[in-house]
């Protein structure tokens, strides 16, 4: 591929997709878009491409994972076998699940588990197109869905990564940026409460990159949140204007 | 001491509705003297209580509701009843049979089977226990004939109406017996099926336009254009 070759930002600061350093790609949220679950979400990130579906609260299921004192969340990140270039298995990876993992605990600050004790509330994330970053469109879309079920939250949770490419600090990396870039440091983040859910580093940056990437970051989430409570209303409010 | 909401705005959870001398209602919940939403719907405050009326939630077991249930299986010496919430909930053998209950003489499965729909009450229910039933007052039991819907369980307050005028105007146009189910679950008996279709269509549009204004007139409109005829039982209720 000629993108080895090219630079990654040009002499004016242009990405390989035409953004600059602090812009996120274009984002589209869609809630309830499944009948079938309790609450649901897509959403196209860039040309990432995702399914979030809730159920519950409802019975665990094997019964001994309920827990006598506080609701269980369970998520599956999973990616289709035609998201990617390569075919990818359908059978869990290494990565999935540790994916699935890393979601789970980052929407469980959200959640009042202690309020509805022995019950569980399943998540599940499908990936239909991948383009580097899905693991915070997933939490984004995974916020929905369970928000969509009517589950209470202390509020939404938003994600969104930034990372180093070419000796400086970019906001939202694509595929080709994640792969041969420096550094990507996805964060999760509470806005209204100003709580960080989920902060990781994959790569080498100084403290002071460290610092801007993670509020490049937080600016990010933030402006996803917004995009977020419209998506959310707008599932409601469809029906206010057919009425007026 | 501020709000930061107009009354009936849509709010998302996580939204702050207000600050200092106010205490946190339905869907709601404080955090270092604020109080924020925690569902999705419509804010309202009631002297110094604020409020959310959910558009979406599942049903929480609360002691004394009337609730819907369909028998999920025929147990030793009860059954257990899905109430589309999250616990299932338990009937006891004695309590429907109204005399102790012995293995060797009642076969459960005669009585109640797996699939029966039945009228009940929450007898009993805490964090630490699944929901227990009874079924020992008038009115509650097996269902034996009508159609079933579902909603929303937050739907059921504005489909039964200011003082039950919503529910009751339904009943009296349609001549429908309507049992409505606090779980979301809501049984329609009328003597003819298109008085029971009209029925549903009119709790259906209820429950998509709850959260918008002049709802009752709309309704009234529904069932005037479906039934001519009832007009003047209609008028009576208004």
């Amino acid at each position: 591929m000629n993108e080895k070759t090219e630079k990654l930002i040009d002499k004016k600061g242009i990405r390989l997709d035409g953004r600059k350093a602090d812009e996120l790609r274009s984002i589209k949220l869609q809630v309830g878009v499944l009948s079938n679950a309790d609450g649901s979400a897509y959403v196209e990130h860039g040309k990432n491409k995702i399914l979030a579906a809730a159920f519950g609260p409802r019975e665990m299921h094997p019964k001994h994972l309920a827990q006598p004192d506080r609701m269980v969340l369970r998520c599956r990140y999973h990616m289709a076998p035609f998201s990617v270039p390569e075919r990818k298995s359908p059978a869990p990876s290494r990565r999935e699940v540790e994916l699935s993992k890393v979601i789970k605990e980052s929407l469980e600050p959200a959640l009042f588990l202690e309020l509805y004790p022995r019950t569980g509330v399943d998540v599940f994330i499908e990936v239909l197109q991948a383009d580097g970053g899905t693991r915070c469109a997933s939490i984004t879309a995974a916020a929905l869905a369970i928000a969509d079920a009517g589950v209470p939250m202390k509020d939404l949770v938003v994600a969104c990564a930034a990372g180093k490419v070419e000796d400086k600090v970019v906001l939202d990396l694509f595929d080709a940026e994640d792969k041969l870039g420096a550094a990507d440091v996805p964060v999760a983040y509470m806005p209204n409460l100003n709580a960080v859910t989920l902060l990781q580093m994959d790569g080498i940056l100084t403290p002071d990159e460290f610092e801007k990437a993670v509020n490049m970051a937080i600016d990010g989430c933030k402006k996803i949140y917004e995009l977020q409570k419209e998506a959310l209303k707008t599932k409601y409010m469809v029906i206010k204007e057919v009425e007026e | 001491m501020p709000t930061f909401f107009e009354k009936k705005q849509l709010v998302t959870p996580g939204e702050m509705l207000a600050e200092g001398d106010y205490l946190p209602g339905e869907n709601t919940y404080a955090e270092a003297g604020k109080i924020y939403a925690s569902r999705i719907g419509l804010v309202d405050s009631d002297n110094k209580k604020v409020n959310v009326v959910a558009l979406k939630a599942f049903y929480v077991p609360k002691m004394g509701d009337i609730i819907i249930g369909t028998v999920a299986e025929v147990g030793f010496n009860g059954w257990t009843i899905n109430i589309k919430g999250p616990y299932t909930a338990l009937l006891r053998a004695s309590d429907v049979l109204s005399r102790p209950f012995k293995p060797q003489n009642d076969e459960l499965s005669a009585v109640l089977n797996a699939g029966d729909l039945i009228v009940a009450k929450i007898a009993s229910y805490d964090r630490a226990h699944d929901p227990q039933l009874t079924v020992g007052e008038p009115g509650l039991g097996k269902i034996t004939r009508g159609q079933i819907m579902y909603v929303t369980p937050t739907k059921i307050p504005r489909i039964i109406g200011r003082k039950g005028s919503m529910i009751s105007m339904i009943k009296q146009v349609t001549n429908c017996q309507i049992i409505l189910g606090l779980n979301g679950v809501i049984l329609v008996t009328g003597k003819s099926e298109e008085d029971e279709e009209l029925a549903i269509t009119a709790i259906r549009k209820i429950e998509a336009e709850s959260h918008t204004s002049g709802l009752t007139d709309r309704i009234t409109q529904l069932l005037k254009e479906k039934k001519p005829e009832a007009k003047v039982e209609e008028n009576k209720v208004e």
